[in-house]
């Protein structure tokens, strides 16, 4: 049995050395070997590794209202981690993946991130997408010391020892996002609207922040509805009769479809209205279509059509993995950045360990990932990254018209809360 | 001037507002229909209702797939076509059903509550696993997108006005059909009084299967409607089933007329809650009036005289 | 003596029944299980608490109720408001912008604990809220119901809408509730860390004991007048109302003592799993909640116990095994139980001990006629009608 894993191994290795120059994958150093760092040093708290193998945790859900949302993310995260291993794994490991399904639930997170972590013993986990999982979850990763790799856009006011948060956290989503508004769409009334939960709220609360004493401008209308919400009659009545520069949405969920859908109806098109998002990604769009949304704006750190050779790359592995109908959303590049960003910390680290790979991992760059240039934050734990700015076309793809420098993650953000 | 709005800006956000109260009430009296009949002529309570509305909305899904790639030409007509398949389809399935499961249950009203429900999570998982778990979009023929204008400031979604339109043909015709045909008229029979029925020479399992049917049929078309609005995923059925169960158990359950009159009610309660204060404020001050008027009047509105 | 043992224990049945769970569960799991599926199993069975209640109230009193999500809800949410207001001292929580209180309260610009959450700062008044909130919201909910003979799928429904309105006042008042993420984070309870293997094992022991003593409670309750006023209610309500009973006082009574056990369930679900949150108590887990009575047998307070746990490890397995074919299983298992098996897990064990045991060893014959006839034995499906 071992001699035939190690015959595998040989194989993968000789194949992978001829795809590594035809993959983005073969930037990297790929010639590690297991017997450089032997199981006992590159792992001292009793992890699930092998002389030739090392378990990670995939916790999505595959099931219940969230999987639409989340199955990019499942996606990308094997994608990287085929990648990686097709090259060599991660210090002559390969990697094996134990998937578990959320089910959309926040319990059933909690239960299977303990199997997880005292069952399985998984080196590192990458999962949750919604904020009451990762909330659900993270006692149960600061207890256990986990590694959690969290890819979602989210709200901020979070940083945990164990947690990497390959998203951009609010700050990062809005504050450039309104600028560019004020500056070239000369903006100055806004009317906030959101799904009634913690992201929205918070990124509204940093939203008005910044209307009010960056852009002094004014916010003429918040306002939030519940998830799953379909009728936004009244709502859009009272958009008509307050007339704001600009709309700033952030629904999300089975909500987007219909609200997208009736301002479109009611006339709100983009011929004379200006509307920014934080939550429509190309996923979404795909439920909507692309005709209710033309000329509408996204702010995001990553849109499928970004022209650089490492995305075309990172696209081109993805539809041919996964069908050339596939789109990739904003989570989807971050969920893919995960894998890679734990790999090179344990490279740099010499081991698996949480505490060495987390003391490892500030200041990591990850030149080659799909969106550009990021780079972990030396404290926070979360990525500097730019802002892009992108303009709905008709075919549920964005044309990118901004992008701002790099942005450093803050997500204690003094003056904002 | 009043609040700084012109009287005209005031007077077409009116006519906007009344006219988005009475949208949202046809969608919700759309969604209520079916289980008001059921529930008020058989006394079963069919769960998976909103799975129905779901499979009539992925029948429409079906036929724009199908039209879009094989005669792209057709798309301004097939709507009309699926809702009528919607319809077809469903009743088909609800006939299925009655005849393979609910018939069984005509004494156990609880039980039957319990399978039903239990047909609702089998039939969200077949929609998962055929469809895909994304939210699907049929493609809508170009009528039906758009507003009217009626004049500058004024515009009706036309979508709105379908559904609405809808919603009128197939209350008026349900009621034709119960108080006007020989068939409603042996459905009512059944419902006074099932042994007398029986005696009379009607075949009362034979209308209960028709009846069974027929709300399933009537919920498809609803599902159909919908979407128009908004988009149909595996799921979506269970979105619809709170809102027709509190129209519904507000009504009082076994009358058209309740139905109607508490669609109406929350409609509008909702649509001006939600116009003067904030979105989920709005929707949790509707609930709260209608749990206040529940524990007040627990069988709901227009509850029926007859003592079970 | 002979009164404990007949009217506690409940006979010999009753008795036997409790020895045994009594060794599964304080023995058998914790010996044959590791700590992670001792706390799991742990968990299951505070949804034992709320089936138990269900067992009373659907099973005996014939009245179900799909909305005791909300009661397990008030329980959990009064037990986590404690439990949170002692992780969130000002040293913990400096960081925020007003240290000292609730996190999710500081993201919602709260500046001062509301005025709601200031009596649960102490724990005696937050473990008499536990069982009196559930109670008080059931009393006045079957007051306006019984009072008026609402019953039946009127009763089921009404609930279940409470239920939903429960979990949506939770979502919509973030401030106030932590909204859809839940109350998430707890730590300690009177400075005894709950997150401990150690307290895991305590708490796991602490939930067995007292679901027996409810157990137990029940049985007494029922082996007197209340068990043979509920039989009749159930049967016949009528003919009980024309000779002079209060029908709707029994009811509510029974619907009390329901809301209570779920109540409790919450709160020690919350002390075994750190969280609770809107998703737990909302309108699909109060039904999931009467599959594990349907399966287990709706009117035996044994059947129930085990239907929730075997239901829950199903669930657990299953769904890590095969994610998609869970919904299918339990949809199935719900229209496979309504319409062959009414009786549940605990009727095939009677018809295996009544029946097909006796046949198999016709000398064992004797003994077992001489047995009372088993509790669950006399409950009919037909007792449902309205």
């Amino acid at each position: 049995m071992k001699h035939s894993c190690q015959l595998n191994y040989k194989l993968r290795s000789k194949l992978s050395k001829l795809t590594a120059a035809l993959t983005l994958a073969g930037f990297f150093a790929s010639g590690l070997r297991a017997a450089d760092f032997p199981t006992g040093q590159v792992d001292t708290t009793g992890l699930a590794v092998t002389d030739n193998t090392i378990t990670v945790g995939q916790l999505h859900s595959a099931t219940g209202t969230m999987a639409i949302s989340e199955a990019g993310s499942i996606e990308s995260e094997r994608l990287a981690i085929d990648q990686i291993n097709a090259e060599g794994g991660i210090l002559g490991r390969q990697i094996k993946v134990i998937v578990e399904d959320g089910a959309s639930d926040w319990p059933t997170f909690a239960e299977k991130s303990k199997e997880l972590l005292e069952e399985d013993h998984v080196a590192a986990v990458f999962g949750c997408w919604t904020s009451a999982s990762r909330k659900a979850v993270l006692p149960i990763f600061e207890r256990d010391d986990g590694l959690l790799y969290y890819p979602t856009f989210y709200e901020g006011l979070e940083q945990s020892h164990d947690v990497f948060y390959t998203g951009q956290e609010a700050t990062q989503q809005i504050i450039a996002g309104l600028k560019w508004l004020s500056d070239t769409k000369h903006c100055k009334t806004f009317y906030l609207i959101g799904s009634d939960y913690i992201w929205p709220r918070t990124s509204n609360k940093i939203a008005r922040k910044v209307i009010e004493n960056d852009i002094h401008g004014r916010v003429v209308g918040e306002e939030y509805y519940p998830l799953g919400t379909t009728d936004f009659g009244s709502l859009i009545n009272k958009i008509k009769l307050k007339k704001p520069d600009a709309i700033y949405a952030i629904v999300v969920g089975g909500s987007n479809v219909a609200f997208y859908k009736q301002l479109h109806a009611a006339g709100i098109t983009s011929a004379n209205w200006t509307l920014l998002t934080i939550s429509v990604t190309e996923d979404e769009a795909l439920g909507i279509g692309g005709e209710n949304l033309t000329g509408f704006y996204s702010a995001m750190k990553y849109f499928q059509s970004l022209d650089n050779p490492n995305n075309k790359a990172f696209v081109a592995a993805f539809k041919q993995k996964y069908g050339p109908n596939s789109v990739i959303g904003d989570v989807t590049q971050a969920a893919y950045e995960g894998p890679w960003l734990w790999k090179m910390a344990v490279e740099k680290a010499h081991s698996f360990d949480v505490d060495k790979v987390v003391a490892a991992s500030g200041g990591i760059e990850f030149t080659n990932a799909p969106e550009g240039y990021v780079r972990i934050h030396d404290v926070n734990h979360h990525l500097w990254s730019k802002l892009r700015i992108g303009e709905w076309q008709d075919d549920g793809q964005v044309k990118v018209i901004y992008e701002s420098g790099l942005i450093e993650p803050n997500p204690f953000p003094k003056g904002y809360q | 001037m009043i609040f700084g709005y012109s009287l005209s800006d005031l007077w077409s956000i009116f006519v906007m507002q009344s006219f988005s109260g009475l949208s949202l009430f046809s969608v919700l009296l759309l969604m209520a229909l079916g289980l008001t009949i059921i529930f008020g002529q058989m006394g079963v309570v069919n769960l998976a209702h909103g799975e129905f509305m779901a499979m009539g909305a992925y029948t429409v899904y079906l036929c724009s797939t199908i039209v879009q790639r094989h005669c792209p030409s057709l798309t301004p007509y097939y709507f009309l076509v699926a809702i009528v398949l919607a319809f077809c389809v469903c009743s088909l399935f609800g006939l299925l059903v009655e005849w393979s499961l609910i018939r069984f249950l005509y004494k156990r009203p609880l039980d039957s509550l319990l399978a039903t429900w239990g047909l609702s999570l089998i039939l969200q998982q077949s929609f998962r696993s055929i469809f895909g778990a994304r939210e699907v979009t049929p493609v809508l023929p170009n009528w039906l997108m758009g507003a009217f204008n009626v004049t500058s400031t004024i515009q009706l979604p036309i979508n709105g006005v379908f559904v609405m339109g809808l919603t009128l043909v197939l209350t008026l015709g349900i009621w034709f059909f119960l108080y006007h045909s020989r068939i409603g008229l042996n459905m009512r029979a059944t419902v006074e009084n099932r042994v007398m029925s029986g005696a009379a020479g009607i075949n009362t399992k034979l209308v209960d299967r028709f009846t069974f049917s027929l709300g399933c049929g009537i919920a498809g078309v609803a599902g159909a409607a919908f979407t128009t609005i908004g988009s149909t995923g595996p799921d979506s059925g269970s979105r619809y089933i709170v809102d027709s169960f509190l129209v519904v158990v507000f009504g009082g359950m076994t009358r058209l007329v309740g139905t109607i009159v508490s669609a109406f009610g929350i409609a509008q309660g909702q649509s001006i809650a939600q116009f003067f204060m904030e979105g989920t404020m709005g929707k949790v001050m509707i609930l709260l009036v209608v749990v206040v008027i529940l524990m007040i009047r627990p069988k709901g509105l227009f509850a029926s005289k007859i003592r079970s | 003596m002979n009164i404990l043992y007949n009217r506690i224990l409940g006979g010999k049945t009753g008795a036997r029944g409790l020895l045994v769970m009594a060794i599964v569960l304080l023995i058998g799991i914790p010996c044959a299980l590791n700590p992670f599926w001792v706390n799991l199993v742990g968990k299951y069975l505070c949804f034992a608490f709320t089936a138990l209640g269900l067992a009373l109230l659907w099973g005996r009193a014939g009245i179900l109720s799909l909305g005791q999500g909300l009661f397990f809800g008030l329980g959990g949410y009064c037990m986590a408001m404690f439990l949170k207001l002692e992780a969130s001292d000002p040293i913990s929580t400096k960081i925020q912008s007003t240290p000292g209180i609730p996190d999710f309260m500081d993201w919602n610009q709260l500046k001062h604990l509301p005025a709601l959450w200031v009596p649960f700062k102490s724990l005696p008044f937050s473990l008499f809220a536990v069982v009196a909130l559930p109670t008080l919201v059931a009393f006045i909910v079957g007051l306006a119901m019984f009072k008026r003979r609402v019953g039946g799928v009127y009763f089921a429904i009404i609930t279940q809408a409470l239920a939903l309105i429960f979990s949506l006042g939770i979502d919509g008042n973030q401030g106030y509730t932590g909204g859809r993420n839940g109350i998430t984070d707890l730590k300690t309870m009177w400075g005894w860390d709950i997150r401990t293997r150690h307290a895991q094992y305590i708490l796991y022991f602490a939930t067995c004991l007292l679901l027996l003593l409810s157990v137990a409670l029940l049985q007494w309750l029922l082996s007197g007048k209340m068990g043979k006023m509920l039989s009749a209610m159930r049967e016949r309500e009528d003919r009980l109302r024309f000779s002079g009973y209060d029908v709707s006082m029994f009811k509510i009574f029974v619907f009390c003592v329901a809301a209570v056990l779920s109540g409790i369930g919450g709160a020690l679900f919350v002390l075994q799993v750190g969280f609770i949150a809107p998703s737990l108590v909302g309108i699909v887990p109060s039904i999931e909640m009467v599959i594990f009575v349907a399966i287990g047998g709706r009117a035996s307070f044994f059947g129930v116990i085990y239907g929730a746990l075997l239901v829950n490890a199903g669930k657990s397995l299953l769904s890590d095994a095969f994610p998609q074919a869970w919904l299918f299983c339990m949809g199935g298992l719900f229209i496979g139980v309504v319409m062959l098996f009414p009786n549940g897990l605990a009727g095939g064990w009677d018809w295996w001990c009544k029946k097909a045991w006796p046949y198999l060893m016709p000398a064992a014959k004797d003994r077992s006629v001489k047995q009372p006839a088993a509790e669950f034995a006399e409950v009919s499906t037909k007792g449902q009608n309205p």
